[in-house]
């Protein structure tokens, strides 16, 4: 009971929403969908659920072609990212209204109704109207009515985005725990957040710019970044990526000598390369690359220091509130043995601890 | 100094207002009440003070010796308006919503172009459309019968319903069509489960806006019934005559909005209630 896309392609008014989606997604595994905004995310999700015609590619359902098969049979249930009721409806007739569509019976569809918005915590809201009720809990009323169905494929498009951060991870721990005992469905979850994707996701799919970058496991997508684009989306902050040259093992980076030999890149020829490297594994020091602060954000546990290295924007992240003025001159020192290497089309080369061969989906 | 006059600045105008407003109808209230003489000797407007108040206007509009009877008008009245506002509406928000949810395209001609076309029909001034309806009516045997009026009369509504309409499904999230369609149901059960019922402020409207322009159709009726069909405007212009009995002009022009008057209290009512707002959030 796969679904497979196939060279999705959609083009509109000049804008290429889809290049060549190619994906299968599998009864009974969460997969994340990853990108920033605009990257198709929302635009492959309405193809799957037949909201959006495609130009061109195939898609099916268990071998079958699902591209022919009208919205309302594609046993397909969505939550939107801003949060979708039935206004007219109170709470019970929205989470009911698909399943009398299907014909149950009332008590069958009393019991589903009861028992989904007891697994999101509205069993006592019934009968308030979604206009009574606050975003977190509109968006538990989507949730409910998706789950009650058990339709073979649920879509969930952002969900959590036009949440509060507090409410945010609560509802993230939530579906987790709701999203385990889905049986055979087809959980296909979109988000712009690393730690979103990989805590709920089994496998990760890597969005960009219309195409599907990479495909795989959290740990894989996030060790073996297969691009430099790969490992600045899976990473909050995004990936310092900058350009250097390799010679002998040892990394200089806008003129000045940035690390020790790295004994991971040293079999590696010499020459240009771009790398990459966490915004944890660089930190201020006396010695290093020097660069100039252009911007400081303190979240309160850490300090985000942005820093320009001639043409490269590194971002620092350290532990604690740091007093860095703006256009101070720092020093950067880099952790020669955290570094990912890319050449200059940016797909990996080396990476920490992992050698590309064993990468896989690329 | 602003904040101290500015409210009753604010209610002068709107007493002023109030009195332009409520002062014609005051005036045929009197009016009707009154007889020849009292209408003839100068303006006076306290009942049993100024004049003495008599029922002779209000007896020949209900078939007293002199006047007409209004009822057979106001039956037929109310029956083209309720037909050709209710065919208008389920027709209007049809198309209205076809126009709000599809994309059309015939060549250089667009949805917006396909909503302008609608609303141009009331663009066109009574008379340059009356002549082709006449044609078509009589063409069709329809000429003085009621169901010819309540296609003029249709023909007439449908730009408003539909204008009225697309506005109002425009600000409707598409997402919940889309949503009713991924519940199991197909486009046209989407549009009635779950657009129609979020509908009732726009249907509201539209259907006050079809009501009054229907009601208060004079030309149309003049010119294409004769003397089988007469609606309640006619039979008021037929009152008149070289002497005009103001009186029962007055009492007949009263009964003639009466109707509207409640209807537009009613809709006052709804909207203040808040049925109508927050439908759709």
């Amino acid at each position: 009971m796969n679904l497979s896309a196939t060279d999705l392609c959609l083009t509109v008014d000049g804008v290429d929403h889809l290049r060549k989606v190619t994906a299968t997604f599998e009864p009974g595994r969460l997969h994340t969908v990853i990108g920033r905004t605009m990257a198709g995310k929302t635009t492959l999700l309405r193809a799957l659920a037949g909201l959006q015609k495609v130009d061109s590619g195939s898609l099916t359902r268990a071998g079958a072609d699902f591209l022919r098969t009208p919205v309302w049979r594609r046993d397909t249930a969505m939550v939107y990212q801003q949060f979708i009721n039935y206004p007219h409806l109170n709470v019970f007739d929205n989470v009911a209204f698909p399943l009398k569509r299907a014909g149950l019976s009332r008590d069958e569809i009393r019991r589903r109704v009861r028992q989904s918005l007891a697994s999101v915590g509205l069993a006592d809201f019934e009968q308030r109207k979604p206009s009574q009720l606050s975003g977190g809990q509109q968006q538990r009323v989507a949730m409910a009515r998706a789950l009650a169905r058990e339709t073979g494929i649920l879509l969930l498009d952002e969900p959590l985005a036009n949440l509060d951060y507090k409410l945010r991870e609560q509802l993230r721990d939530e579906f987790k725990a709701l999203f385990s005992d889905q049986g055979d469905t087809i959980v296909i979850y979109t988000t712009t957040e690393p730690a979103e994707a990989m805590m709920l996701g089994d496998v990760v799919l890597v969005m960009h710019e219309g195409r599907i970058l990479q495909t795989g496991t959290p740990q894989e997508v996030y060790e073996r970044p297969a691009t430099t684009t790969v490992a600045s989306i899976i990473n909050d902050p995004p990936m310092n990526v900058f350009t250097g040259r390799l010679e002998g093992g040892q990394v200089t980076v806008a003129g000045f000598q940035a690390t020790h030999v790295s004994p991971h890149l040293a079999d590696l020829p010499d020459g240009a390369y771009r790398f990459g490297l966490r915004a944890t594994d660089v930190s201020l020091a006396a010695g290093g690359v020097e660069g100039e602060v252009t911007f400081v954000e303190i979240s309160g546990s850490e300090t985000f220091v942005h820093v320009a290295v001639g043409e490269s924007p590194f971002v620092v992240q350290i532990e604690g509130i740091h007093d860095v003025a703006l256009g101070d001159l720092v020093k950067l020192r880099l952790r020669p043995d955290r570094l990912f290497a890319f050449d200059e089309q940016g797909s990996l080369v080396r990476t920490p601890s992992y050698d590309l061969a064993s990468v896989e989906g690329r | 100094m602003r904040s101290r006059l500015y409210p009753v600045f604010k209610y002068t105008v709107i007493a002023l207002w109030a009195c332009f407003v409520a002062g014609p109808f005051f005036w045929a209230m009197t009016t009707s009440f009154k007889n020849a003489n009292a209408v003839q000797g100068g303006p006076t407007y306290l009942p049993w003070a100024q004049y003495e108040p008599t029922l002779t206007g209000w007896r020949n509009i209900f078939g007293g010796a002199g006047g007409v009877d209004v009822i057979d008008p106001f039956v037929n009245s109310a029956i083209v308006t309720l037909a050709a506002s209710a065919i208008s509406l389920a027709l209007g928000s049809l198309a209205a919503y076809a126009l709000s949810r599809y994309r059309f395209r015939l060549g250089f001609i667009k949805n917006s172009d396909i909503v302008f076309f609608f609303v141009s029909q009331r663009i066109m001034p009574p008379v340059v459309l009356v002549i082709p309806f006449f044609y078509l009516l009589q063409w069709g045997g329809l000429l003085d019968t009621i169901p010819g009026l309540v296609i003029v009369t249709v023909a007439l509504l449908l730009p408003i319903a539909v204008w009225v309409m697309v506005d109002f499904f425009n600000g409707i999230p598409r997402e919940i069509d889309e949503m009713a369609m991924l519940d199991g149901c197909p486009p046209f059960q989407a549009f009635v489960r779950a657009i129609l019922p979020n509908s009732l402020p726009g249907l509201t409207v539209a259907a006050m806006f079809c009501a009054v322009f229907g009601w208060n159709d004079f030309f149309f009726a003049f010119r294409l019934t004769f003397t089988e069909v007469q609606t309640l405007p006619q039979a008021v212009v037929a009152l008149n005559s070289s002497i005009p009995p103001w009186w029962t002009l007055s009492a007949a022009a009263l009964f003639g909005v009466a109707p509207l008057i409640l209807l537009a209290l009613w809709v006052e009512r709804l909207l203040s209630k808040g049925n109508l707002s927050g439908a759709v959030r």
